[in-house]
């Protein structure tokens, strides 16, 4: 048998993505992580093995941040998980459905936050809701609920489910696409023997459509996960890195920024900053894996 | 055609630099890329004039990237010879690290106050190693206009305060008072650290609570925020989401008739309100007690280690010392006041009303600048927090004192 040439295309082929992605993923991704192991003592740095990170999770003054902002994050999360997805997919029903009339425009309008920076995002809602210049306080007046109007984000209780609101209206044009796009792919011929057996209308999307889009609805869940938990820009645009009102914005993006670049007096501190970013990487790793092996792998899929 | 523009312009550059060779070039690094024009256009030819063989150059980078550009600069050795100065930890750390000269021995450092110099001191006072140059005050800007209108004589102690904010309440007109909690450091800034001089006797007080002798919990620490508490009252609806740049807004626009002020306001406001504008200093407890005010040192010059122009170097140094530096200086930026000893002629009123202070009033600078927020948990920022909470009454003064001390304890040896 003749030996096998190897085939050295392979490996120049791959070769350009490989560099690129080590140079500006791996790489960095596994210096922060090598980076939280160690210290600053009198200008030279110090190997500490895992103390950062007993400090961040035992210590009370950094566990109680880190709690606060992995708490925070969660909400954030659910509100996105509650209001976002359930309305992108119905927004999604509504736009497949073959009668509507305009909906090419519907579809761009709902989509076009999506492409907006988190600047104008923030800067924007921050507007529309102040209580000296919005026009949300005016417009309440105007049906008569003024009473209702709180300085939402300056109120610890309101703060981050409004930031979380905000968030949902600028992303909720995603989930909205892709499932969107799973509703087209179904094939008329299922719906059309649903029909002849009788199941139409609303019942023929939870007994059909629904079932064969849930792959599509599990893949945003991640999604909105990871972005959750990535997320920052929005925080720190409209309430600054102190996250503010007392903390109750505070999320481990925020969180990490101040450790890590320091914030007004306080020095940054590039160790902890890493230990923090170490942890966000791991609580990210953990959920996905938690949904490729536990969920994704027993998740019922239909040959269309 | 490139490379002829280049080679060109690389004689040029050595024809230049060949003419001056006999002579000292200094170049300073600065944070003040807006006050570019004034160097270029006022200080810098008031120095060469007076002294012919020495040539200034301004290189100011941006004012956020200044830090991380200079320690770069630094540690490469390819700096300016005058190295401008931001208060406190990061000039300490500079000076520690070699790259600042001790400039104690420079006469004209008799020209400043011991306040004046404390930002730019090793922490025992022993050393200092930058001349200050300009420091902002705090107190109350008010609309002078809306006070006439509502018949209120300026307030000098806290009950007259707190009154005339009633009448200005009662009247409806105006929102008594310009300030939010949205962005936190104006409830620290603009609030605790204003009024709190007064309560804590300035210096006395500022210096005991960072040898350990006074602690946070004390109630001179503690009443400030307790004034601050009876604020809220008179802010306006919404206060809690309203920002700074809301706040500035507001009292421009001729809406509210307090503005809980820096004077580094005055330039902006000069710009942007038609009305007249007053100060008065923060208010005392009793009539005729003593007066303190927050006279916060912000920006000083100092001189590269590695410099090889020492001598022309330390005579400008000495110059920016003088009172011919001070007067332009404070004439060109107006709220950035000069920090030397001998009083300067200042043209804008209120600049000039403001900077009256300091020969009725002790000054001090903010309480949590020196030493205290060295450590995590950061004391500024912390005070950001307690600042608003108790504005808005989430907490009790006395709870709010106990946390900020617990914090301080946790890492500042002298309050363990």
């Amino acid at each position: 048998m003749q030996t096998r040439r190897i085939r050295w295309h392979i490996a120049v082929f791959l070769a350009p993505a490989v560099l690129v992605y080590t140079a500006v993923m791996i790489f960095p991704l596994f210096n922060t992580l090598r980076l939280a192991l160690f210290t600053e003592v009198d200008q030279t740095r110090v190997y500490v093995g895992l103390q950062n990170f007993r400090t961040l999770f035992f210590d009370p003054i950094w566990s109680e941040q880190f709690w606060n902002a992995l708490g925070n994050n969660f909400w954030f999360f659910l509100v996105h998980m509650l209001v976002q997805n359930p309305i992108g997919v119905a927004l999604a029903a509504i736009l497949s459905h073959p009668r509507l009339r305009f909906a090419a425009l519907y579809r761009s309008a709902i989509f076009i936050p999506t492409i907006l920076s988190f600047v104008i995002v923030g800067f924007a809602w921050k507007l529309i809701l102040s209580p000296l210049w919005g026009i949300a306080p005016s417009m309440l007046d105007a049906v008569g609920l003024k009473s209702l109007f709180a300085p939402w984000l300056g109120k610890e209780e309101y703060a981050l489910t409004t930031l979380a609101l905000v968030s949902v209206w600028q992303f909720v044009g995603i989930p909205m696409m892709l499932i969107y796009a799973a509703l087209l792919s179904i094939p008329e011929e299922i719906l059309e023997a649903g029909e002849i057996d009788g199941i139409t209308g609303a019942s023929a999307f939870w007994k059909i459509k629904l079932p064969l889009i849930l792959p599509s609805i599990g893949i945003i869940s991640i999604l909105t996960f990871v972005g959750n938990f990535n997320a920052f820009d929005l925080i720190y645009v409209s309430q600054g890195a102190l996250a503010g009102p007392d903390f109750s914005t505070d999320i481990l993006g925020t969180f990490m920024y101040r450790t890590f670049f320091g914030f007004q007096l306080q020095l940054g501190d590039p160790h902890m900053g890493s230990a923090i970013a170490g942890a966000m990487f791991a609580i990210i790793l953990v959920g996905v894996c938690i949904y490729l092996f536990g969920i994704q792998t027993r998740m019922r899929r239909y040959q269309l | 055609m490139t490379r002829k523009v280049l080679s060109i312009a690389l004689m040029s550059t050595a024809l230049v630099t060949s003419a001056y060779a006999q002579e000292a070039t200094l170049t300073i690094e600065s944070w003040r890329n807006d006050d570019l024009t004034l160097w270029q256009d006022k200080i810098i030819p008031a120095f060469e004039a007076e002294h012919p063989g020495i040539k200034v150059i301004f290189s100011p980078s941006a004012p956020a990237e200044y830090n991380a550009v200079l320690n770069s600069k630094l540690e490469a050795g390819s700096a300016g010879d005058l190295i401008t100065c931001r208060p406190f930890d990061a000039s300490l750390a500079l000076y520690d690290g070699g790259h600042l000269s001790d400039l104690s021995d420079l006469e004209a450092m008799g020209n400043f106050s011991d306040v004046a110099k404390s930002a730019w001191q090793t922490d025992d006072g022993s050393a200092s190693f930058c001349v200050p140059m300009a420091s902002v005050i705090h107190g109350f800007i008010y609309n002078k206009d809306a006070f006439n209108e509502l018949g209120i004589e300026v307030p000098s102690t806290e009950a007259e305060f707190f009154a005339a904010l009633d009448k200005i309440k009662e009247d409806g007109t105006y929102i008594p008072m310009a300030m939010g909690t949205n962005d936190q450091w104006e409830a620290a800034t603009m609030g605790y650290n204003n009024i709190g001089p007064n309560y804590w006797k300035g210096e006395e007080g500022r210096q005991a609570l960072i040898r350990g002798e006074q602690k946070l919990t004390d109630p001179q620490w503690v009443a400030p925020y307790a004034t601050l508490a009876k604020w809220a009252d008179y802010l306006g609806d919404g206060y809690e989401a309203q920002t700074y740049p809301d706040s500035q807004n507001l009292f421009t626009l001729g809406r509210a008739a307090i503005y809980p002020a820096g004077s580094w306001e005055i330039a902006g406001f000069n710009t942007q309100a038609d009305f007249e504008m007053g100060a008065f200093k923060p208010p005392v407890q009793n009539a005729g007690d003593t007066c303190y005010i927050s006279d916060h040192t912000d920006i000083g010059i100092g001189l590269n280690a590695a410099s090889e122009n020492q001598e022309a170097a330390r005579t400008f140094l000495a110059w920016v010392a003088s009172p011919e530096f001070a007067s332009i200086f404070g004439n060109a930026v107006p709220g950035f006041f000069p920090l030397s000893n001998e009083p300067v002629e200042l043209e804008d009123p209120l600049a000039k009303e403001i900077v009256g202070w300091r020969d009725e009033c002790e000054s001090t600078i903010r309480s949590t600048y020196q030493i205290l927020s060295r450590g995590t948990p950061n004391l500024e920022n912390e005070t950001w927090g307690a600042s608003v909470a108790a504005i808005k009454g989430a907490e009790t003064p006395e709870a709010l004192g106990q946390q900020l001390q617990d914090g301080l304890a946790t890492w500042y040896a002298p309050h363990q």
